[in-house]
């Protein structure tokens, strides 16, 4: 079926409805505990609802088609800067996994957040629509628009319902992401001044001159390498993810992390890809540093959540690397590890709240044994362990292993240490599991410890599903990024070679 | 000379004639009633500001007036710029309602004045010579010199006005100073035939052109003529504050921007490096000083010279497009500067205004309406999108890329997210700290202000097309 059957903004709809749902929570005025639920359940329905309509989109996207699908167009700024909305084959699974990670974070708010319900509703629905915005904006200006208007629920999300370090976590949080993003912003000017447009489509057809390039290039890069974060850049994320509610964590990692490995992809790549070549070994530098080095700082955590924010940062690096690698299977390895990430990682900071609102913290040490009480909880737990580490048969594993071939192709020695990252992230990983986990049940606090109630279980049991279907059968998230994966590649490519082929004599 | 006006060499100038004859009246009607008269008054002077630019709008014949032989002069610029002030003006007078109707501190005087210095920003607006850009100066000064003592039981106050005067009597030589140097080396006080004149970078002509601009950075509160900002800010009436914030910086950038473009287009490299060390000083200082401040007044001031610093990036590109993006910037500031003054003047517990950032805490448990329209007024002028400020900063940045001038450009960036600390400061006190005693209900003309430029503020990005075609037009009638 193909998308001229659509005769309704479908996508325009999809960003949207969640600001229409946050306006219907405004509504539910009063503080008591009916004005609370109401909040909760309209919070729910909307994020199903729009979960659902995006799920048109993939039911009426034709993958065989590179091009942007379900494009919407209407002035705005002029007539150069317009409102530019359109899906291919790189952001519509992004937009499909924020969609569907949403649901979940209203659900794991439901018992842990009391206090302001609603405005934290709020501000979770419009921070989606910024996220779907982000993902689906053809325009740079209203990509900009979109990418730094998520900083506002956000900061507010980790300020207001965050933990006892929030203040100092939500200001690192939002400076070092301004200051990365007002830079992309002269870029993006310097680029409307060179191609007399921000429309992303024209701007990819259009040849950036080589000094042009490079400085754009940087000045994308410094953003995008705080978003996703790469090292040394990556401070921010433990104490934002430690402080953050559980939601906040998982909506950081899952979605949050991917606008800047989505901005690699759409921007970085296409637009300038002799300053992309050009850098691609800094590149590669960088994302073997942060796998070698976050992985080992991982193993010396005694946070939970700090430990999974650094592996964040590892598995980042695979992401960051596949792409430069600037091969087939690099490029769709690294999306396939961005949905993935999302997937895995959304889940760990699931399965930490659980814990933490039994417990109320998070330190290592005050847990093991709880395999004993809790042994739903266990097994759930090891599957997303066991994908976080890489093992065959998760999601985990295709995403790595795909970055890791389309590396090797190009770059052996880097491809090699990143590898060494994969071993490294099963020595932190189990090492976690076996002091949460494993082990006698010794301590006093744990001991009435409850397991999974029904709505975690009803929560995870998705994303466990997820990990492991696309574990044995990546094939849905594949099929329908090739075509654009294909078309980015081959330009790339293109375009690399045409300037070798001028340099030469 | 255009044909209509050349039989009516005054109706040009109708709405500022209006303006000052009913000004006039308001005082003899004043005069005779006594301070009893004083809400009457300040509401009739609101509809004398909205009807002056009601004529300013449709009662003049479109394109380029020109009168008293080429010494006023009534462009696109100008009817948008006159229309901003008027605005600001009259909004200002309706923050002001609450105090000027208080038996203790009643007084006509207050509204009157405004009026007058108003009149003097129109006539600064329009000044098309050096004679006509003192006159306007003076006028629209001496009425804020008595203004900012208007408390006078208050020992602040009357430092704010006195320091105000003092250092503005001396910002006046100094630009008499370099206009008369100007004259002297073009022998014209005319913009067109200074233009026409100024060829070449004659050091004698330069010589003059830094007085000028001092002058003029002093009335617009740019570094290194800051310096009586905070403290006027600080010690002025609240509502006077309100006032110093948002017209006279309307007029004093207008004819900051018409005097550069117009009067020296011959000489752009000369007067672009000193606009570009102005916005640069302005814009490090205001935001690197606002950080460690505790009274919101004060605060509001460093951010004032930050954003002046932030509007003159865009007028030193000396391009159509950076004098766009001086127009677009400095309506939204008054927009949002206006929001934010109506939230400080909301401030009051048991009767008395609170002025310190530690009297926000908590406030988004208190008032919460109160606290979202000041934190999303916050984020605009820390300049986050979507809010209106990110396209304020959006088009003089776009304007100085263009021109080349990229250092001057990422200076001002990085300034704008060392800004963007304090900012958060206030934002984070009212959310995540723990609530201070709650504040009296907000009156309703300061209700009213702060939804319609909170909402402006917010839904800018919905429909931007009006306000940006509209200062396009007027960018384009300065070239």
């Amino acid at each position: 079926m193909s998308a001229s059957i659509m005769t309704w903004p479908v996508l325009s709809v999809v960003t949207f409805l969640p600001v229409l749902g946050a306006a219907l929570v405004y509504l539910a005025r009063g503080e008591d505990e009916a004005a609370r639920r109401n909040a909760r359940w309209i919070a729910l329905w909307t994020t199903l609802i729009t979960f659902a309509v995006s799920l048109l989109l993939v039911w009426h996207f034709d993958s065989a088609n590179p091009g942007f699908q379900f494009v919407e167009k209407a002035p705005w700024l002029g007539n150069t800067i317009t409102y530019h909305m359109g899906l291919d084959g790189i952001s519509l699974p992004l937009v499909i996994l924020t969609t569907a990670i949403m649901p979940f974070c209203i659900i794991a708010s439901w018992r842990s957040v009391t206090m302001r319900v609603r405005e934290y509703m709020i501000a979770f629905l419009v921070l989606e629509t910024l996220m779907i915005g982000t993902f689906s904006a053809l325009d740079l200006v209203l990509f900009y628009l979109f990418f730094e208007g998520g900083l506002i629920p956000m900061f507010l999300i980790i300020g207001i319902w965050g933990g006892p370090r929030r203040v100092y976590a939500s200001f690192k949080f939002f400076l070092y992401t301004l200051l990365g993003s007002v830079l992309m912003l002269l870029a993006i000017m310097a680029l409307y001044w060179n191609a007399g447009t921000t429309d992303i489509p024209t701007l990819l057809q259009t040849s950036v001159p080589r000094g042009l390039q490079t400085w754009a290039w940087l000045a994308f890069f410094a953003s995008f390498a705080v978003k996703m974060p790469m090292w040394p850049v990556h401070t921010w994320l433990p104490d934002a993810h430690v402080e953050a509610p559980t939601a906040g964590s998982v909506v950081l990692a899952a979605i949050l992390l991917k606008m800047g490995g989505y901005g690699f992809l759409r921007f970085s790549l296409p637009m300038f890809p002799d300053a992309s070549a050009y850098f691609a070994p800094l590149i590669y530098t960088l994302s073997v540093i942060a796998i070698i080095y976050t992985s080992l700082v991982a193993l010396m955590q005694e946070d939970i959540k700090k430990l999974i924010a650094y592996s964040s940062v590892a598995h980042m690096g695979f992401v960051t690397m596949g792409i430069f690698a600037g091969t087939t299977q690099g490029v769709s390895g690294a999306v396939f590890q961005m949905i993935s990430h999302g997937i895995v990682s959304g889940a760990l900071f699931l399965c930490v709240g659980v814990v933490y609102d039994r417990m109320h913290t998070r330190e290592i040490a005050a847990y093991g044994g709880l395999v004993n009480r809790m042994p739903l909880y266990a097994l759930v737990f090891l599957i997303f362990t066991m994908a976080n580490v890489g093992l065959p048969g998760t999601s985990g594993f295709i995403g790595e292993f795909l970055t890791l071939l389309g590396t090797f192709k190009v770059n052996v020695p880097t491809a090699t240490l990143a590898t060494t990252g994969v071993i490294l992230s099963a020595c932190y990983a189990l090492w976690l599991y076996r002091k949460v986990v494993f082990g006698a049940l010794t301590k006093p606090s744990l001991a009435t410890i409850k397991d999974l109630t029904w709505r975690e279980g009803l929560m995870l049991a998705p994303l466990v599903v997820l990990t492991v279907l696309f574990g044995f059968y990546p094939k849905p998230v594949l099929d329908m990024s090739a075509a654009s994966v294909q078309q980015l590649v081959n330009n790339y490519a293109a375009a690399v070679t045409a300037v070798k082929a001028a340099a030469l004599p | 000379m255009n044909f209509e006006t050349a039989g009516y060499p005054l109706l040009p100038i109708l709405p500022e004639l209006v303006l000052v004859i009913g000004a006039m009246l308001l005082l003899m009607l004043g005069a005779y009633r006594g301070p009893k008269a004083t809400g009457t008054i300040t509401v009739l002077a609101i509809l004398l500001l909205l009807a002056t630019g009601a004529l300013e709008l449709f009662a003049l014949p479109a394109g380029k007036l020109v009168t008293f032989g080429g010494s006023f002069v009534v462009d696109d610029f100008a009817r948008f710029l006159k229309v901003l002030a008027l605005i600001g003006s009259a909004v200002t007078l309706l923050l002001s309602l609450e105090v000027l109707t208080d038996p203790s501190r009643r007084m006509f005087e207050y509204a009157i004045l405004v009026l007058l210095s108003s009149a003097g920003m129109l006539l600064l607006i329009s000044a098309g010579d050096l004679i006509m850009l003192y006159l306007g100066l003076e006028l629209m000064s001496l009425a804020l010199y008595v203004v900012a003592a208007s408390n006078r039981k208050d020992a602040k106050s009357n430092e704010a006005g006195m320091k105000y005067f003092v250092l503005g009597a001396l910002s006046s030589g100094m630009l008499l100073y370099g206009a008369s140097l100007i004259y002297g080396f073009t022998g014209t006080v005319q913009f067109s035939g200074i233009a026409a004149a100024a060829k070449d970078g004659n050091i004698g002509l330069v010589f003059g052109l830094v007085f000028l601009l001092a002058g003029l950075c002093f009335k617009v509160s740019a570094v290194p003529f800051h310096m009586w900002t905070p403290d006027v800010y600080e010690g002025a009436p609240t509502p006077v504050t309100a006032f110093f914030a948002s017209a006279p910086k309307v007029a004093g950038l207008a004819i900051f921007t018409r005097v550069t473009l117009t009067a020296f287009p011959g000489i752009v490299p000369q007067w672009q490096q000193i606009v570009i060390f102005v916005a640069i000083a302005s814009m490090a200082l205001g935001s690197f000083a606002a950080i460690g401040q505790k009274n919101i007044k004060r605060l509001m001031a460093y951010s004032a010279i930050g954003h002046i610093g932030f509007a003159l990036v865009g007028l030193s590109a000396g391009t159509v497009e950076g004098a766009q993006g001086v127009i677009v910037y400095i309506s939204i500031y008054v927009a949002m500067t206006l929001g934010a003054f109506a939230v400080i003047l909301s401030m009051r517990r048991n009767g008395q205004h609170v002025e310190s950032i530690s009297d926000f805490a908590g406030l988004s448990r208190t008032n919460p309406p109160l606290a979202f329209f000041f934190a999303m007024l916050l984020f605009s002028l820390a300049g986050i999108p979507p809010l209106a400020g990110f396209f304020a900063k959006f088009y003089v940045f776009m304007a100085a890329i263009k021109a080349g001038l990229f250092v001057l450009a990422v200076i001002g960036v990085v300034c704008s997210v060392v800004g963007a600390y304090y900012y958060l400061a206030i934002i984070k006190t009212m959310y995540f700290d723990e609530p201070a005693p709650g504040i009296d209900p907000v009156r309703p003309e300061l209700r009213s202000v702060l939804m319609v430029a909170g909402l402006f503020n917010l839904l800018f990005f919905i429909y931007p097309a009006p306000l940006v075609n509209a200062a396009t037009a007027a960018a384009k009638s300065l070239f």
